[in-house]
């Protein structure tokens, strides 16, 4: 079994999605997809199973709720209860909707941050990784497919170059 | 084209027919004298005594258990003011409490002189109590009327700023949905012509119609015993003449441009050119700067001048994301109910997904806008703002928060699933909590300063919703009839067949 792999490159978006379908109903397994910006729908032409990130973003803005909840009971009604426009803090629910620019604020504080934390850890990218990017040209303005390549390499060259692609390449991935 | 299915015609008449009768019944069913309202109050004096007693402060409490001891004859009247004087005890005992209503302070001088002489005061109260009954349950049938009428002629406002933004923003995912929000607005001219007759009947005071309590010649008649110096002070905006004329021409502009804009997309089916769509574009950028402006006045005039003395800044914007959301549940809906019968094939999930987003995102603006308003008025605390909440969380606690519940949690959790925004049963069910919500937002506005603690939902007010949604879904559907259900000449309809997101 070799390690090789054929990089079809594609400078057109529209052309990248056609090339997609093309081979994947040709049954070849496509490996990664690198594109200089997001190419709307790609994720579901190359079936790559749905993000579950809306779940994670929902569960850390709940856990941002509560927090916030806990914080401002402990600040303004358990720890230091003030009288703040003739409204004194002893009880929570009194004072609610003084509270609830905080909660939301904390709610999308925590929603948004560990969203980020969450998507970066997930696609492996953190501070001084070296990029993976096989090819410069696909930060500007080149799409590349990397395609594992199984039996015929002739054929499948010749393929790639039938799907539109500007450039096919067989590389040896170590 | 569409054909109007005989069975939804028949259920519209259905509709009508019972609204009709629950109209008449509201209107026959109001008191005529002060007697009819004695007699009323007597038969509710129970619940009422053991309502006071449990909404009212400790003071209050306490003076309501004086009350039981006073003469028979009197207990009535004392009962009855016990509820009034709500505000007034609260005052006098706690600063910290909400303050008190424009009524409150004669009502606790009433209170004061009345626990020194009962029986001579109480009658003279008595009276002047039962006349402000009088006029609530005079004013109940027309406040039901009202509430409904300008509810789904804001629907159609509504979707018609929905479909001029659609234009401006040239939005190429919509067009194949515009025959659906012309037929709605279809709605605006009928609807718009009965929203005025109501106006002209508050501004006569047509069979003792009192929603605008500043339309009442006493209460700026400096010798009059009603004189109200702070309505008088607003009535070179707030008078009848010019009140009339402002809606008059607001609805007038709405219907023009509903008019011409249809008109063109009609002609441009069978155009050869743009020239009619680029028309339409600008038609309306130019009402959508028009209406911004006027639909703020309209909500001044039309549902903020019911409580004379309150005033919101943001009011304007607060109740147009209320028939914002409500005009693009009712345009979701009206394409799910074609789309169900076979109509619209073209019209895909991604397009009924585009509308849920909306349905979500402007009920959560309607929710940040309620707030905004609420909590600055909560936080000042300044007597002449906060009445306003007090009267509806003391009077109108299961509407005023249900509200809430109905208008923002539901949808919030309902709606913010992706796939969830793609199946026609949550969307139905969330736009009927959403509708249903928004309505009672709307019979929030207007009747607490209407019939006060009077309120119900009963025969006036289901038979008021059920004509006018029996009228709205008969022009809605005959209009969708007139026109094919596809705007084939719209330079972006080949976009929108394709939309997919």
């Amino acid at each position: 079994m070799s390690n090789k792999v054929i990089h079809a490159i594609y400078n057109d978006d529209d052309v990248l999605m056609d090339a997609v379908k093309q081979t994947r109903a040709a049954h070849h397994h496509i490996e990664e997809i690198y594109t200089p910006f997001p190419v709307h729908g790609l994720d579901k032409a190359m079936g790559l199973a749905p993000t579950r990130i809306a779940i994670a973003a929902f569960l850390y803005g709940i856990t941002g709720l509560s927090i916030y909840t806990a914080l401002m009971n402990f600040i303004m009604i358990n720890d230091w209860p003030q009288d703040i426009g003739g409204k004194p803090s002893f009880s929570y629910i009194d004072n609610m909707p003084a509270f609830v620019p905080i909660m939301f604020e904390g709610t999308v504080f925590f929603a948004a941050h560990l969203m980020v934390i969450t998507f970066y850890m997930r696609s492996k990218l953190w501070p001084f990784k070296k990029a993976e990017n096989p090819d410069v040209r696909t930060t500007d303005d080149h799409f590349l497919m990397e395609v594992g390549v199984h039996g015929n390499e002739e054929e499948l060259v010749s393929f790639f170059t039938s799907t539109g692609a500007v450039e096919v390449k067989v590389i040896e991935k170590h | 084209m569409y054909t109007f299915s005989s069975k939804l015609k028949t259920f519209s008449f259905i509709l009508m027919a019972l609204g009709v009768v629950g109209i008449v019944a509201g209107f026959l069913n109001a008191p005529k004298t002060i007697e009819d309202v004695e007699k009323l109050l007597a038969d509710s004096h129970h619940n009422e005594a053991s309502h006071s007693e449990k909404v009212s402060h400790d003071a209050h409490a306490a003076h309501a258990v004086e009350a039981t001891h006073a003469e028979a004859k009197v207990v009535d009247s004392v009962k009855v003011e016990a509820v009034d004087s709500t505000h007034a005890v609260a005052e006098a005992v706690d600063s910290s409490a909400v303050a008190a209503v424009a009524v409150a302070e004669t009502h606790s001088d009433n209170h004061d002189s009345h626990k020194k002489d009962e029986l001579a005061h109480s009658d003279d109260e008595h009276q002047k109590h039962l006349e402000h009954v009088l006029h609530q349950l005079q004013n109940k049938p027309w406040s039901a009327l009202y509430v409904a009428c300008i509810f789904f002629m804001l629907i159609s406002v509504g979707v018609l700023a929905f479909y001029a933004i659609q234009y401006a923003a040239q939005a190429g995912w919509s067009p194949i949905l515009f025959r659906v929000m012309e037929s709605i607005t279809g709605y605006l001219l009928p609807g718009s012509i009965i929203f005025f007759i109501l106006l002209v009947a508050a501004s006569m005071h047509w069979g003792h119609n009192h929603i605008f309590v500043w339309m009442n010649p006493d209460v700026i008649n400096p010798k009059h015993a009603d004189y109200d110096k702070l309505i008088d002070l607003k009535s070179g905006y707030l008078n009848v003449p010019f009140f009339l004329g402002r809606a008059a021409v607001f609805l007038i502009v709405w219907n023009l441009y509903r008019y011409f804009s249809r008109k063109n997309s009609l002609a441009q089916d069978a155009a050869s050119d743009n020239s009619n769509y680029k028309k339409n574009f600008k038609l309306a950028a130019g009402f959508l700067v028009f209406f911004i402006v006027s639909e703020s006045m309209m909500s001044w005039d039309w549902i903020m001048s019911v409580d004379p003395h309150w005033y919101s800044t943001l009011f304007g914007w607060y109740v147009f994301a209320s028939f914002f959301v409500s005009g693009i549940t009712v345009i979701a809906m009206t394409t799910l109910y074609l789309k169900s019968k076979g109509y619209l094939e073209q019209v895909n999930t991604s397009h009924i997904h585009d509308l849920a987003k909306f349905m979500f995102g402007i009920s959560i603006f309607w929710t940040y806008l309620w707030f905004s308003q609420f909590m600055l008025i909560w936080y000042s605390n300044i007597p002449e703002e906060v009445t306003y909440f007090v009267t509806r969380i003391e009077h109108y606690r299961l509407p005023f928060f249900g509200m809430l519940a109905l208008n923002f949690i539901f949808p919030l959790l309902i709606l913010i699933n992706t796939d969830f925004k793609r199946l026609t049963w949550i969307v139905v069910m969330a736009g009927t909590v959403i509708l249903f919500g928004h309505y009672i937002d709307f019979f929030n506005m207007i009747m607490p300063a209407t019939v006060g603690d009077q309120w119900f939902i009963g025969l006036p007010e289901i038979g008021a919703l059920l004509f006018f949604l029996g009228l709205f879904i008969f022009v809605v559907f005959t209009t969708l009839t007139k026109a094919p259900l596809v705007a084939k000449g719209n330079p972006f309809i080949e976009e929108s067949k394709h939309f997919h997101y």
